[in-house]
């Protein structure tokens, strides 16, 4: 599943806010079709380090390539092939789910032959035809978030950037929402999702987490726990920050 | 302390609590666990006199609500659910402000709040806006105890804060138990469920259940099955289209399976998977937590609710 | 007592410490002042004027000379033709055509009336007619001077008489104006700004929630800005009498008395607006269309009441600044006491008493 494509490859990415260091000396990469999670608390350096690989800001240093383009000269190309959605969905709440999906194509000049493919797709996936002339504003945050998620695809982009993505969901809402990301990644998108949920953590295939803008571990869930003797990820993160917090403290 | 009977509450068209009854007992952890829009907000704003309900009665330590509103509100430290601070306003000056609005001073109560105060007080003169989440909360709970209430009102305390802060919280919230504070709090992780004497599940201004946490999982836990392997959607797809499964859905790395009763064991399961052409498969029998109850509860509900 | 001071001193940290927030209390009215001091200015000053002399005699001389010299006016050009006066208009520069017609000075003799044609650039309405009245005035005072008995039909008819500020000082005129416009501003704006603010921080719940009563908040919310509105007020006259020689003529105590009643006024109509508005944005709408220009419009401070249609006049007359305009400019510029102006005075006070009834009713002990 994993082939052996490197879609993400950072190498000591460093980046300073005047003497604030954000993000100190990251290292990893994320293969294609992997669901790929960053974990740390607020302030951890999440945030700054996904700006940085969707194009949105430069770093102070290090190599860093999405999709094999360049962040610091490519970052427009970046732009092009990569999705984004956010905890506030990027919606456009006065608009019908139909008008939303327009705009959208429109910023990704998407053929009308494929943006009608992908309306039919979403009214599949929701089992709503009558869905398409609904004003978002009056859809359930479940189906926002299904919206978001495909809006966030609507150009076949190889990378999909999550930004804290199921908070306050219903269980099984939440559940439908990990089927649709389980599918984007069955057909080879990667999945790069940021959180401070902890059990977000445990259905990525592989996890880093974010201590004070250092990666603390990266590895698989199953490994994490086995490794720090958890029961779950909310355990193996209070173990690492506490840890931290004692280094400095 | 607490007492809820038939409280209803709607706005326009949409039901955000129908006919709700519970009781807090003194002393008290209670947890109101659900997602957004559950109708958490509603059943807090109603209990401290923001909101009037519009049928049933609510009281607190034995007064009405809606007609004895303002003992109430003496009686209550309420803590909404964005942390109401004032942004520009530093730590201490937010702390002897609030203080002051319910004719106290910050000496006059420093014992309560003080286990949590002293982890903020070196930040004393920092503006609140400059906080972290963690210390945020810290300073609101600070805020909502500084008048020495007798029932602690807390909205959503741990959303948008850390997994340390929110383990931090809760001990805090024990502690404020112990002292003799009743506390009802609302929630929409379910783990914090486990934290509280009793809680209700709530859904569509409906309780689900309502109990401890243990009884809750005893009396509805189902036995499922943890299942992996490695192509996880097509698990998913092939369990859902399989007879046998009553449901299915992803939990961390596992798949909680629920088979139909008298249905398949642990052989069949791994032999239709395997005839699927899955590979390395787990299975293995799971423990039901408050999640899975939740679930379950939710999906009889809507049921019900079609019938109906 | 210790609740109310916690409040105030609250309030005070709020003002003190948004920087937007102090610019609009302390440098609007002293950039407004000057700005319409010395920018937004109708004062009639070396305007720029053509003549079509078709007589070229003494007399039409020596009116042009009593034009020109009075200072108002500067001569720019003298045309040939009829076609060049529209021409000239259009080029923008000019405000005036003097017409004299042919033989002028033998037919005010022979006849005893001569005919003058008086064109103004009316595209500024305000500047046009007092141009033109000037103009006639001065070639009044001119014919009376020549020829007492003479009389001169015109056909520019205006009929605008200045008291109290015969030297047509703008400012004179803009400085009560000026103040109803800014009390509100601080007043109302800024109030129902920051009781909205609480609202969407969500700090409203936890007020609410406490033991502080209605009054008691809005009472805390007020004082701050009644006490800054105050100190705006007097910094509004000092600067009116220190950079434009503006006069009190009549008592300061009761000018601020008067002052106080207003502010307290605008103060609770922003109550008034915090108690409808949901959120700081339609706050700040609300008072800027609802409050601000009407104020601005119809009060009598940028065009006069007179010479708006009934409807208006009638809307002219629930403005409160428009009531507070005719007190100022009765205190400082006739100098009249108390009894010219209590009839004013008792209205803004059956407003005050009217709106803090109502706002003090509507302000909720809940949210919904």
């Amino acid at each position: 599943m994993m082939g052996n494509g490197k879609v993400i490859e950072v190498k000591n990415l460093v980046k300073k806010f005047g003497n604030f260091v954000a993000n100190d000396h990251l290292t990893f990469d994320v293969h294609r079709g992997e669901i790929f999670g960053f974990l740390g608390a607020n302030g951890a350096g999440k945030t700054t380090a996904m700006r940085i690989l969707c194009g949105l800001s430069k770093p102070t240093s290090g190599e860093i390539t999405v999709n094999g383009f360049d962040v610091y000269r490519q970052s427009e190309a970046i732009k092009r092939t990569i999705g984004y959605m956010s905890q506030k969905f990027s919606l456009y709440e006065d608009m019908t789910v139909a008008e939303n999906m327009r705009f959208y194509a429109g910023i990704y000049k998407l053929p009308r032959s494929k943006r009608l493919k992908k309306e039919a797709e979403l009214r599949d996936k929701l089992h709503m035809p009558e869905i398409m002339n609904k004003l978002v504003g009056s859809l359930p945050l479940g189906w926002k978030q299904k919206l978001a998620f495909s809006i966030a695809l609507i150009h076949d982009p190889g990378i999909v950037f999550l930004d804290e993505p199921t908070g306050g969901v219903d269980p099984i809402t939440r559940r439908q929402f990990w089927k649709l990301i389980y599918e984007a990644s069955a057909n080879g998108i990667t999945v790069f999702v940021t959180t401070h949920y902890m059990d977000e953590a445990e259905y990525c295939d592989r996890v880093t987490i974010m201590v004070d803008g250092r990666i603390e571990a990266l590895d698989t869930p199953a490994q994490l726990m086995q490794t720090y003797g958890a029961s779950s990820m909310n355990d193996v993160f209070l173990t690492l920050a506490r840890k931290a917090k004692k280094a400095v403290g | 302390m607490i007492r809820f009977n038939n409280v209803s509450k709607s706005y326009g068209d949409v039901q955000a609590v129908s006919d709700i009854s519970f009781e807090v007992k003194e002393h008290e952890l209670f947890g109101l666990i659900g997602p957004d829009g559950a109708g958490k907000t509603t059943l807090l704003r109603m209990l401290v006199s923001l909101l009037l309900p519009d049928f049933g009665s609510i009281s607190l330590a034995g007064c009405n609500v809606v007609g004895n509103y303002r003992k109430v509100r003496s009686l209550v430290g309420y803590m909404p659910g964005r942390f109401s601070l004032y942004q520009d306003l530093s730590v201490e000056e937010n702390l002897s402000f609030f203080a002051s609005v319910f004719g106290s001073s910050i000496a006059e109560n420093y014992h309560l709040i003080e286990p949590i105060y002293k982890q903020i007080e070196p930040f004393r003169k920092r503006r609140a806006g400059k906080l972290s989440g963690g210390m945020k909360q810290k300073l609101a709970l600070s805020c909502a105890l500084i008048h020495k209430p007798v029932v602690l009102v807390l909205d959503e305390p741990t959303t948008g804060v850390d997994a340390v802060s929110r383990h931090e919280f809760w001990d805090m919230l024990d502690n404020l138990k112990k002292a003799g504070i009743t506390i009802i709090v609302s929630t929409p992780y379910m783990d914090e469920a486990s934290r509280c004497d009793r809680v209700a599940l709530i859904q569509q201004g409906c309780i689900l259940s309502i109990d401890t946490p243990g009884s809750i999982v005893q009396t509805h836990g189902k036995q499922h099955w943890n299942i992996k392997a490695r192509e996880r959607y097509k698990l998913i797809t092939d369990l859902e289209a399989w007879e046998q499964t009553a449901s299915v859905y992803p939990f961390g790395q596992y798949l909680h399976l629920k088979l139909k009763s008298g249905g398949a064991g642990r052989n069949e399961i791994i032999a239709y998977l395997k005839r699927n052409n899955h590979e390395q498969i787990e299975a293995c029998e799971g423990t039901p937590g408050i999640e899975d109850v939740f679930i379950d509860l939710m999906t009889e509900n809507d049921k019900k609710q079609i019938e109906a | 007592m210790n609740r109310f001071w916690g409040f105030i001193r609250k309030e005070f940290y709020h003002i003190f410490r948004d920087a937007r927030t102090l610019i609009i209390i302390l440098g609007i009215p002293v950039s407004q002042l000057l700005l319409f001091g010395y920018v937004v200015n109708t004062e009639v000053k070396d305007v720029k004027l053509a003549v079509y002399d078709q007589s070229k005699d003494d007399v039409t001389t020596r009116i042009i000379n009593k034009l020109t010299s009075s200072g108002y006016f500067e001569l720019v050009k003298n045309l040939d033709s009829d076609n060049d006066i529209e021409a000239i208009f259009k080029k923008g520069k000019i405000k005036e055509v003097l017409v004299f017609e042919p033989d002028f000075a033998e037919k005010l003799e022979r006849e005893g009336s001569a005919d003058i044609q008086l064109l103004a650039d009316a595209t500024d309405p305000n500047v046009a007619r007092m141009v033109a009245m000037y103009t006639q005035n001065i070639i009044n005072s001119f014919l009376k001077q020549e020829q007492p008995l003479a009389t001169v039909p015109m056909q520019v008819n205006a009929s605008i008489k200045m008291y109290y500020n015969e030297q047509l000082r703008s400012v004179f005129l803009f400085v009560p104006g000026l103040m109803a416009l800014i009390m509100m501003l601080v007043s109302a704006l800024m109030s129902s700004i920051s009781i909205t603010r609480e609202k969407e921080l969500g700090t409203m719940e936890v007020l609410l929630v406490s033991p502080l009563k209605p009054i008691h908040i809005i009472i805390g919310k007020v004082i701050p800005y009644l006490l800054i509105a105050f100190v705006d007020s007097l910094l509004i006259i000092l600067m009116g009498n220190l950079v434009f020689n503006m006069p009190v003529n009549g008592s300061l105590l009761l000018l601020m008395g008067e002052c106080f009643l207003f502010i307290f006024l605008s103060l609770s109509l922003g109550i008034l607006i915090s108690t409808v508005a949901p959120t700081q944005l339609i706050a700040m709408f609300m008072s800027m269309i609802g409050l601000m220009l009407p104020t601005l419009l119809l009060s009598g401070f940028v065009f006069p009441i007179e010479s708006m249609p009934e409807v208006l006049q009638w809307f002219s007359a629930i403005m409160p600044a428009r009531w507070f305009n005719e007190i100022v400019k009765n205190i400082m510029l006739k100098g009249v006491g108390f009894m010219y102006v209590w009839k004013q005075t008792f209205i803004l006070l059956a407003m005050s008493v009217f709106i803090v009834f109502v706002s003090v009713r509507k302000f909720k002990i809940r949210l919904m």
